[in-house]
C-alpha cells in the first residue's frame, strides 16, 4: 500500500490541518509517513504545497517524483492545476471549486473548471458551502478529506480518530462538527462519482 | 525508546536535548527556525533550564555557544546558510580554538532559494574552516548524528558542523528516540590558553588543527553514516551525499541498484572509500545537494584523470535542488513524462497580510517618493521586502541583514538625495545599529524608516529584541531626539506619515522614523493562545 498525495492551496488556508488528520490516521494504522512542508515567505498568501507520502514500506524521498502522485487534494481550484506535473497517469484531482482570489490576473473561473474537468479522475466540490451548511465554515478542510476518503487507502474510522485527536482539546462540539464535515464530504464524493 | 513524528529540524533539536545539551543559541531564519523553537516547546528543556532564548544575530549566537563550550557544557548554535556569513568570524576562529564541551554548529541550507537570497553550500565553509561535518539523509539520522557529533566534538576538541537542507529541515517523519543523557558538569579547559588566539598561540593551535585532519578522516572512514553498498555493474559508481541518497534510492524502491553506491553523510571525505569506488568503476556520478563540492575535488582543475559526471558537465543542473526525477535522468538518460501546467494557472507571489502596518508605511512612502522619482529606497530583509513586488514596487535593494542603512549611507555619500533606508525592528537589532552609528558620526543626510511590527514576522513571530527599545537605542547611538519620531501606521495616519517623511527628508542629517504597530499574525496568535 502506498499513497503519494500533493496537498495544496494558498498560504493561510490551513492545508496542514489536512496533513495532520491524515497523518495521525496513517501512523495509527502503522504506516510509514513522510511529509514535506513549505515554511517561510510563501505562507503570506502565496501558493503553498505539501508532499504527503504514506506507505507500508520504508519511504526514501521526501519529495514525490513528477508523474508519481496518486492524488492532488487542493483547497483552491487554480492551485489544483499548478501541480499537474506531479500527477500520475490515473491519478485523482480532488479540489474545492471556490476560488481564493488575491491576485489581479486571476483567470475566469469557468476556464479553471473546464481544465479540471478534462482530467479523467476528478472531484470538484463546493467545500466552503458544504461546511457553511453544517454550521462550521472553518471545517472546509475536513470536507476535503471526506471527499478524498475513498481513495486514501485508510479506514474511514481512522480518519474519525484523527479528528478526535486533533480537535479533542477544543471540545466535543468541535469534534462533532468536524466529523459531520468529513461525512458530508464523503457523501458528496459518492454522489459526484456516480 | 519512543517513535515520534518530527521535522528534520525538530529531530535535530530532540537529539540535542537527549544528548545532554545545556544551551542552544540562534537567530530565526528559514529553514532553520524550528530547531530552537522545538527546544522552547520541550518540557524537558524547561525542567533542565536549557538555555533557549533567541540571540540578536548569528554572530552573538555563535559566540555565546562557544562560551558555553568553553565552560565545558554541550551546546548548539543554529542558523540558515547566510546566517553563517554573519557568524563566520567566530566560526572560522572556533576551528582553531577548538571546543571544550561538545559544540555543534547547525546550518540549514536553502538550495533553490525557497526563502533566501542565495544558495551557498555550507559544506564549503566547513571545508574552509577544516571542521568535520555531518550531513543527515533523513530525520532519524538528524537525531542519531547529534549524539555522535557531541562525542566526536569532545574527543577531538573541535566544533562540528551539522548541515541540513530545506527538504529535510521541513519534512516530517517517524523518529525513534533514545534515553536522555545527563548534562556535562561545568569544567574549564585543561589548557587555560586554548581559547587565547594570540598569534604565537594561534600558530600552535592551527598546526594542531592541520594535524587533526588525519584523525577526522579516520572518523569518516569508520562512520556508521558513510556506507559503501556494492553493486555488480561497475560501468558506473554513484556517490550520493546527504538527502541526495534518498532521491537515488527512490529510484530503486522495488529493485536493487546494479551500481556500487557510496553514501556520504560525514566529512572530510572517507578517502579510502572514495578511492575504492573510483578505482572500481569506469565512471562516477556524483549526487550532491547544493554546490558541486565533491565533484570539483575529485575532478581537479585540469580534469585529466577520472570520468566524473555531475553538475559540472551538465549531467545534472548546475543550480537548484535535486529531486528523484533529475537523479533518474542522470542515471538512465530517460526524461520523466509529465503533464504540463495549463496556461490558465497564474503566479501567486506572497503578499502583505490584510491590515499589515507595512502597507500603510509604503503607501505614504510611495506618495512622497513620487515627488523625487524612482531609485531612492534601500531596503532590507523581512516581510517588508515584499514591497519590491506589485502593487508597491517601492524598494530598490535587498542584500543582507542591515544593508539598508549602510547602503543608504553609501548612496548618500555618493550624492543621492533623498536617500531612504527601510528596515524592520528585528533586522535593526540584528545588524542595523552599527550602520546607524556610522551615519550619526558623519551626520549623513539620510532618513531611516524602522518599520516596527514588534516581532520577527517573516519567520513566524519570534520575540524581537527591539521591542519597546527602539527610541532608546537610537538616542543612545546619538541620533538627535528631535529627529526620532514614532507614529502609528494606520490608514487614517497615512497623510501625517507622508508629511513626517517630507519634513525629515528636508532635514540635513540623520532622521529616524519609527512607524510602530504589531504584526497582525503575531497579534492573532497571541489572541488565540489566550
Amino acid at each position: 500500500m502506498k499513497r503519494d498525495i500533493i496537498l495544496c492551496g494558498v498560504g493561510g488556508q490551513g492545508i496542514l490541518s489536512i496533513a495532520t488528520v491524515i497523518g495521525y490516521a496513517a501512523v495509527e494504522s502503522d504506516l510509514y509517513l513522510k511529509q514535506a512542508e513549505v515554511h517561510g515567505m510563501s505562507q503570506r498568501g502565496g501558493d503553498v504545497q505539501s508532499h504527503f507520502r504514506i506507505s507500508d514500506k520504508e519511504i526514501f524521498s521526501d519529495l514525490i517524483p513528477f508523474g508519481g502522485a496518486d492524488m492532488i487534494i487542493s483547497v483552491e481550484p487554480m492551485e489544483s492545476l499548478r501541480y499537474l506535473p506531479y500527477l500520475s497517469q490515473n491519478g485523482w484531482v480532488i479540489t474545492n471549486d471556490k476560488p481564493f482570489n488575491n491576485i489581479v490576473n486571476y483567470p475566469e473561473l469557468e476556464e479553471i473548471h473546464a481544465q479540471i474537468k478534462k482530467i479523467d479522475n476528478h472531484i470538484l466540490i463546493n467545500a466552503d458551502d458544504i461546511a457553511k451548511e453544517i454550521g462550521s465554515p472553518r471545517s472546509m478542510n475536513m470536507v476535503m478529506i471526506g471527499a478524498a476518503a475513498k481513495h486514501l487507502g485508510i479506514e474511514f474510522s481512522s480518519l474519525i480518530d484523527g479528528i478526535k485527536f486533533i480537535f479533542g482539546k477544543k471540545g466535543e462540539e468541535m469534534v462533532n462538527l468536524n466529523i459531520k464535515a468529513l461525512e458530508a464530504g464523503k457523501a458528496f464524493a459518492e454522489k459526484f462519482s456516480k | 525508546m519512543e517513535k515520534l513524528l518530527f521535522l528534520g529540524d525538530e529531530a535535530l533539536a530532540q537529539g540535542a536535548i537527549d544528548a545532554g545539551m545545556s544551551g542552544i543559541y540562534a537567530y530565526p531564519g528559514t529553514p532553520s527556525t524550528e530547531i530552537l523553537e522545538h527546544v522552547q516547546k520541550s518540557k524537558v528543556a524547561q525542567e533542565r533550564n536549557i538555555h533557549r532564548e533567541w540571540s540578536a544575530n548569528e554572530k552573538t549566537a555563535a559566540e555565546s555557544s562557544l562560551g558555553m563550550s568553553y565552560a565545558g557544557k554541550r551546546t548548539m548554535v543554529c542558523m540558515k546558510h547566510v546566517g553563517l556569513n554573519v557568524a563566520a568570524d567566530c566560526f572560522m576562529n572556533s576551528a582553531i580554538t577548538g571546543a571544550n564541551g561538545g559544540a555543534i554548529v547547525a546550518v540549514a541550507d536553502d538550495p533553490s532559494m525557497h526563502s533566501s537570497q542565495n544558495e551557498q553550500d555550507s559544506r564549503i565553509f566547513a571545508k574552509f574552516a577544516m571542521v568535520p561535518t555531518f550531513e543527515p539523509s533523513n530525520q532519524q539520522e538528524c537525531y542519531d548524528m547529534v549524539f555522535h557529533a557531541f562525542e566526536m566534538s569532545e574527543k577531538h576538541q573541535i566544533p562540528i558542523m551539522m548541515r541540513l537542507t530545506t527538504r529535510l529541515s521541513h519534512s516530517r517523519s517517524g523518529v525513534v528516540t533514545k534515553s536522555i543523557l545527563a548534562e556535562n558538569e561545568l569544567k574549564l579547559p585543561k589548557d587555560s590558553r586554548q581559547f587565547v588566539l594570540l598569534p604565537a598561540i594561534a600558530r600552535r593551535r592551527y598546526k594542531m588543527l592541520l594535524d587533526n585532519q588525519v584523525k577526522f578522516e579516520q572518523e569518516s572512514e569508520m562512520s556508521p553514516f558513510n556506507k559503501y553498498i556494492d553493486g555488480k555493474d561497475k560501468s558506473k559508481g554513484i556517490i550520493a551525499c546527504g538527502i541526495a541518497y534518498n532521491y537515488l534510492m527512490e529510484n530503486y524502491q522495488d529493485k536493487e541498484c546494479p551500481y556500487p553506491i557510496l553514501k556520504i553523510s560525514q566529512y572530510p571525505l572517507p578517502r579510502k572509500q572514495v578511492e575504492k569506488i573510483t578505482s572500481e568503476c569506469d565512471e562516477i556520478l556524483i549526487l550532491e545537494e547544493g554546490a558541486p563540492m565533491i565533484e570539483e575535488m575529485l575532478k581537479g582543475y585540469l580534469n585529466n584523470s577520472l570520468n566524473i559526471k555531475g553538475r559540472l558537465d551538465g549531467t545534472l543542473p548546475r543550480d537548484g535542488e535535486l529531486n528523484p526525477n533529475l537523479v533518474k535522468q542522470a542515471i538512465t538518460g530517460q526524461k520523466t513524462e509529465m503533464n504540463l501546467i495549463p496556461e490558465e494557472v497564474k503566479g501567486r507571489p506572497p503578499q502583505f497580510c490584510k491590515g499589515c502596518g507595512h502597507i500603510d508605511v509604503y503607501t505614504s512612502l510611495n506618495e512622497v517618493m513620487a515627488e523625487y522619482g524612482d531609485g531612492h529606497v534601500l531596503a532590507d530583509i523581512g516581510c517588508y521586502t515584499l514591497a519590491a513586488l506589485p502593487p508597491f514596487e517601492a524598494i530598490n535593494s535587498c542584500v543582507d541583514m542591515g544593508a539598508s542603512i549602510t547602503m543608504a549611507k553609501g548612496a548618500a555619500d555618493a550624492g543621492l538625495f533623498p536617500s531612504i533606508a527601510v528596515i524592520g525592528d528585528s533586522t535593526f537589532t540584528h545588524s542595523g545599529m552599527t550602520g546607524l552609528s556610522d551615519a550619526v558620526i558623519e551626520k549623513t543626510n539620510m532618513v531611516v524608516i524602522i518599520s516596527d511590527n514588534s516581532t520577527t514576522g517573516m519567520t513566524g513571530g519570534q520575540n524581537s529584541h527591539a521591542l519597546d527599545r527602539l527610541v532608546g537605542i537610537c538616542e543612545g547611538l546619538g541620533v538627535e531626539k528631535d529627529h526620532i519620531t514614532r507614529i502609528n501606521p494606520l490608514p487614517k495616519n497615512r497623510e501625517a506619515m507622508a508629511e513626517l517623511m517630507r519634513k525629515e527628508i528636508a532635514y540635513n542629517g540623520v532622521s529616524v522614523i519609527i512607524p510602530t504597530r504589531e504584526c497582525v499574525q503575531t497579534l492573532k496568535r497571541k489572541l488565540t493562545k489566550k
